[in-house]
């Protein structure tokens, strides 16, 4: 997490994208304007504030100045220009960030309350990001509920993520490191804790890590524990706690192995390795008495080892 | 007295009557079903004053969450009301009203020289159903509340179970309201002008008021209908905004900002027409460029209505669309930045004096300045993708909107207190509230740039402690204490001013448009008899010509 850190300039977050510095470059620019009519108008108001103060002296205004065509002119002009380079440049720099290069990779991106996830052209998918250094990556994002928006501030970059269609945002990082994705579009309750990380790997160890799986059971870890981590990457823990009796949007997972319950449809269940799968597959199927029917499916995002790493860390939850 | 204003010197003045519109009749039925636009004017005030003073509640307790990481006095649900109650309740029910509806009901009809607006009664029925949209705003509140922002983005707000269709009713019900004022005005400027009112010794803040006007007239329907869209999505599931039901998440947006860029003009050009009328008074001199800043005034109308697209750089609109939003930004921009130049040179040789009300608009001056500049970053589309939706945008928009609205609003009220109720407040007091807000809003809002160009994003319950943001909402946590403090002096300066204040002369400031030619606190018809305008409203004495009376010449329209 280090370089998610402010280590930036004063403004920007540090840059670690191709385009970052770009970007920068015309921020600087505008807020070099920014200083430069700042420091006139204010210089000229205090100067005249001061200046013309009413006093016994100074009783009444000395001049009925109305206009003055040429100042006017000047003050017209100059501003249209500048405004009209910084517009140019605006765009430009916009396309570059916008329109993908031809070699780009291609990473399908889904957004959902309140978790990402990012699958390879492989077929494996991740909750984190896994990209190399020095390649180009386009990001294929479509939602699967309400609006969201990818942003990763060290890449300056971001896009909305829309129900019903898709849309993309490019990036080639500089090097290895990692860098935090927050999501911007308010989505709800968890909005703020959709931050993910993107991890930019050389192109060996990300060669090595995707035929490794990248987010495979690290070797020798106990499966309960690597599921309690999927609870959090996954985003369970927005809608489910853990404490006996925790009722966030879904109910707690505590004892929720081998528990007995009631469907809203009145059949009675009892919470086994499959119905926990068909849950967390198919969760419209069986909807627990008393709660809405809002929880995603992760179909496409939890494989067989994962499935069997969170069955076994609810199992220690008594 | 009289000779100082822009009417006819002959105008007399007389005898200060002991009847005037406040004690003319009493009883609160003579108040709530009043069509004195003057009694109307005051009832908006202590409306807007009690919603601004929830809003800023709110503020303090969504500033107070953000202070540290993590729930510091609410969990995620009840903030996030809590933040779309603070957006609501500060655009609908306090800016988009509050200088139009509150001070521009006041003095507009006596700017004109006229005896009352053209349509009392729509404008009692403006007032009644504002009412009504806030009181269902707050029950709304109370029945559980919303969680979408302002904003309503669907599909989120169509789907979401929060009381969305209540609170989008309360916002339609509201435009109501502001529709009505718009029309009463745009036909009041017209007909009800004094003779010799001609349109080019309108006071700038009429002008302001009549852009605003037409502004609220075109735009606050399609809102309505986008609103009411949303609703009957959610109500009767007709897919138009819902993709789930075939429908169109970006078509919302489209049409939201369609009103709600237009909107932010709603809630600006008021402040500046304020402005105008302030730097004017208080430096006792003709402000430069009237021509220019009425003009702008209606130029920023007309443009602002083609500008939407820009708080959708990023939603997936195509990049042509992107391209030719971000250059009709820039348009707009230009002629805000001459008003600012405007009134900054209206200083140049003026006789200077910084009594309260000048204080709000110098105030104004520097901090619409830097809401403005920071507005250039928002529309180049290359550094907008970075900023969008953090706290950047939050800081450039209470910048404009407090910065700006707010200041000329609480300037304005300042300036006619003394004309509405006839008292004069303290005036220490008044300009240490002053100061104290301008440094309080510098402290809360400046850090958000800050943090926000550093990746901040906005609407954020929490932040993580590593992250470095956490010093940036401390202070901008403490400046809200500061500005609670301004706030609390200025409202405490205000009130006691109605019992113990000093009796106001009719025109304390030595202004000239005409509100000040009729007796403080008004009677009830403004006016004896009509005055006759002869000259423009800023044609102050100067020291270095040579001394006519004024309005020496013939007098008749
Ligand atoms: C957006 C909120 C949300 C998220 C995220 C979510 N769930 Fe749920 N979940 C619910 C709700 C609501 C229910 C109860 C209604 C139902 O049965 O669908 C539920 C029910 C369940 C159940 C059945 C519980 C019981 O007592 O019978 C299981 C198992 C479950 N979720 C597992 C998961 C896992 C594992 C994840 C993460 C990979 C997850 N959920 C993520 C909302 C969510
Ligand atoms: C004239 C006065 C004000 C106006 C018009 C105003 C308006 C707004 C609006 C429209 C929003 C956006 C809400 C949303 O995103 O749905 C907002 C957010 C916010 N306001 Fe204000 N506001 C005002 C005063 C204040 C004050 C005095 C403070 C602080 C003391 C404040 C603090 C905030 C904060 C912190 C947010 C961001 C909440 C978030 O995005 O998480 N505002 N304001
Ligand atoms: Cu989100
Ligand atoms: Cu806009």
């Amino acid at each position: 997490m280090e370089s998610t850190t402010q280590t930036g300039s004063f403004w920007m977050p540090p840059q670690a994208s191709t385009t970052a510095a770009e970007v920068d470059s015309l921020f600087d620019f505008i807020m070099d304007l920014n200083y430069i009519f700042f420091a006139i108008i204010f210089a000229m108001t205090v100067y005249f504030v001061v200046k013309y103060q009413k006093t016994d002296e100074n009783p009444i205004a000395t001049s009925d100045l109305s206009h003055n065509t040429v100042w006017e002119g000047l003050w017209t002009f100059i501003p249209l220009v500048l405004c009209l380079i910084v517009f140019v440049w605006g765009f430009r720099v916009f396309l570059n960030n916008t329109v993908a290069p031809d070699n780009a990779m291609e990473i399908n991106v889904t957004a959902q309350k309140w978790s990402w996830s990012f699958k390879y052209d492989d077929g494996q998918t991740t909750s984190d990001l896994y990209a190399p250094a020095g390649q180009p990556v386009k990001l294929i994002l479509k939602s699967k509920d309400v609006l969201h928006s990818f942003y990763v501030p060290d890449f300056r970059i971001k896009s909305d993520v829309v129900p019903g269609r898709y849309t993309t945002v490019w990036f080639e990082a500089m090097k290895p490191g990692d860098h935090r994705i927050f999501c911007t579009e308010y989505c709800g309750r968890q909005h703020s804790g959709m931050y993910r990380t993107v991890h930019v790997l050389s192109a060996e160890d990300f060669a090595k890590k995707k035929s490794d799986g990248f987010e495979g059971r690290p070797e020798g870890q106990d499966p309960a524990v690597w599921g309690k981590q999927l609870y959090s990457k996954y985003g369970c823990n927005a809608c489910h706690g853990l404490e006996e009796g925790e009722v966030k949007v879904g109910p707690s997972f505590y004892g929720i192995y081998g528990r007995k319950g009631e469907t809203a449809d009145g059949q009675s269940y009892v919470a086994n390795e499959e119905y926990i799968r068909e849950s967390i597959m198919e969760p419209m199927a069986k909807i627990v008495k008393g709660y809405a029917p809002a929880m995603p499916s992760f179909k496409d995002q939890i494989g067989g080892d994962q499935m069997d790493a969170i069955i076994a860390f609810m199992k220690t939850l008594k | 007295m009289s000779s100082n204003t822009q009417a006819n010197p002959e105008y007399q003045l007389g005898e200060k009557e002991s009847t005037n519109y406040i004690n003319a009749s009493k009883g609160l039925m003579s108040w709530l079903f009043t069509i004195d636009h003057k009694r109307i004017g005051l009832m908006y005030l202590f409306t807007i004053m009690g919603t601004f003073a929830l809003g800023g509640f709110l503020a303090l307790a969504v500033r107070l969450e953000l202070f540290t990481p993590g729930q510091t006095i609410m969990g995620p649900d009840a903030y996030n009301r809590v933040f779309t109650l603070h957006g609501l309740v500060m655009v609908f029910l306090f800016i988009i009203p509050g200088i139009p509806a509150a001070l521009g009901n006041f003095v507009m009809p006596l700017m004109l020289g006229a005896k009352d607006v053209a349509f009392p009664k729509l404008n009692l029925a403006s007032f009644h159903i504002y009412v009504i949209g806030t009181v269902m705003a707050l029950y709304t509140t109370l029945d559980g509340g919303v969680d979408t922002g302002w904003t309503f983005y669907t599909p989120y707000s169509s789907t979401i179970d929060s009381q969305v269709v209540m609170m989008t009713m309360s916002a339609f019900v509201l435009g109501f309201s502001s529709i009505f004022t718009g029309l009463n005005f745009v036909v009041t400027i017209h007909k009800m002008r004094a003779p010799g009112m001609t349109w080019d010794r309108l006071p700038l803040f009429v002008w302001a008021l009549y852009a605003t006007a037409i502004i609220q007239v075109m735009a606050t329907p399609v809102l309505g209908i986008t609103l009411l869209l949303l609703a009957m999505e959610r109500v009767m599931g007709i897919g138009i905004f819902d993709p789930a039901l075939g429908g169109d998440p970006v078509l919302f947006q489209h049409f939201f900002w369609f009103y709600s860029h237009p909107a932010v003009y709603i809630m600006i050009l008021p402040g500046m027409g304020v402005m105008s009328e302030l730097i004017t008074t208080f430096s006792r001199k003709r402000i430069f460029g009237y021509r220019a800043i009425a003009l702008s005034s209606i130029a920023i109308a007309v443009i602002s209505f083609l500008v939407w697209g820009h708080h959708m750089f990023v939603s997936g609109q195509s990049a042509y669309a992107g391209m030719v939003f971000s250059f009709l930004t820039f348009l707009v921009a230009i002629p805000s930045g001459i008003k600012i130049i405007n009134w900054s040179t209206t200083l140049y040789k003026g006789a200077i004096s910084l009594d309260a009300p000048m204080v709000w608009a110098l105030s104004f001056l520097i901090l619409f300045t830097i809401g403005g500049l920071t507005g250039i970053f928002l529309g180049a589309l290359g550094t907008d993708i970075h900023l969008h939706d953090t706290y950047f945008v939050v800081a450039h928009f209470h910048y404009v909107m407090m910065g700006g609205t707010a200041m000329a609003f609480f300037g304005g009220m300042h300036y006619w207190w003394p004309k509405m109720f006839g008292k004069m407040y303290n005036e220490f007091a008044a300009r240490l509230a002053a100061w104290t807000v301008f440094v309080g809003f510098n402290v809360t809002f400046f850090p958000q740039f800050i943090m926000g160009s550093r990746g901040m994003p906005r609407r954020y319950y929490d932040y993580l402690p590593e992250s470095g943001y956490q010093i940036f909402h401390q202070i901008s946590t403490v400046g809200s204490w500061i500005l609670l403090l301004g706030m609390l002096i200025m409202a405490v300066n205000l009130f006691s001013s109605l019992k113990n204040g000093k009796e106001a002369s009719s025109n304390p400031w030595e202004a000239r448009s005409l509100e000040w030619l009729t007796q403080s606190p008004p009677i009830e018809h403004n006016f004896h008899e009509i005055p006759t305008v002869v000259e423009g409203p800023y044609e102050f004495p100067i020291a270095t010509a040579t001394a006519t009376p004024q309005g020496a010449e013939s007098s008749d329209p």
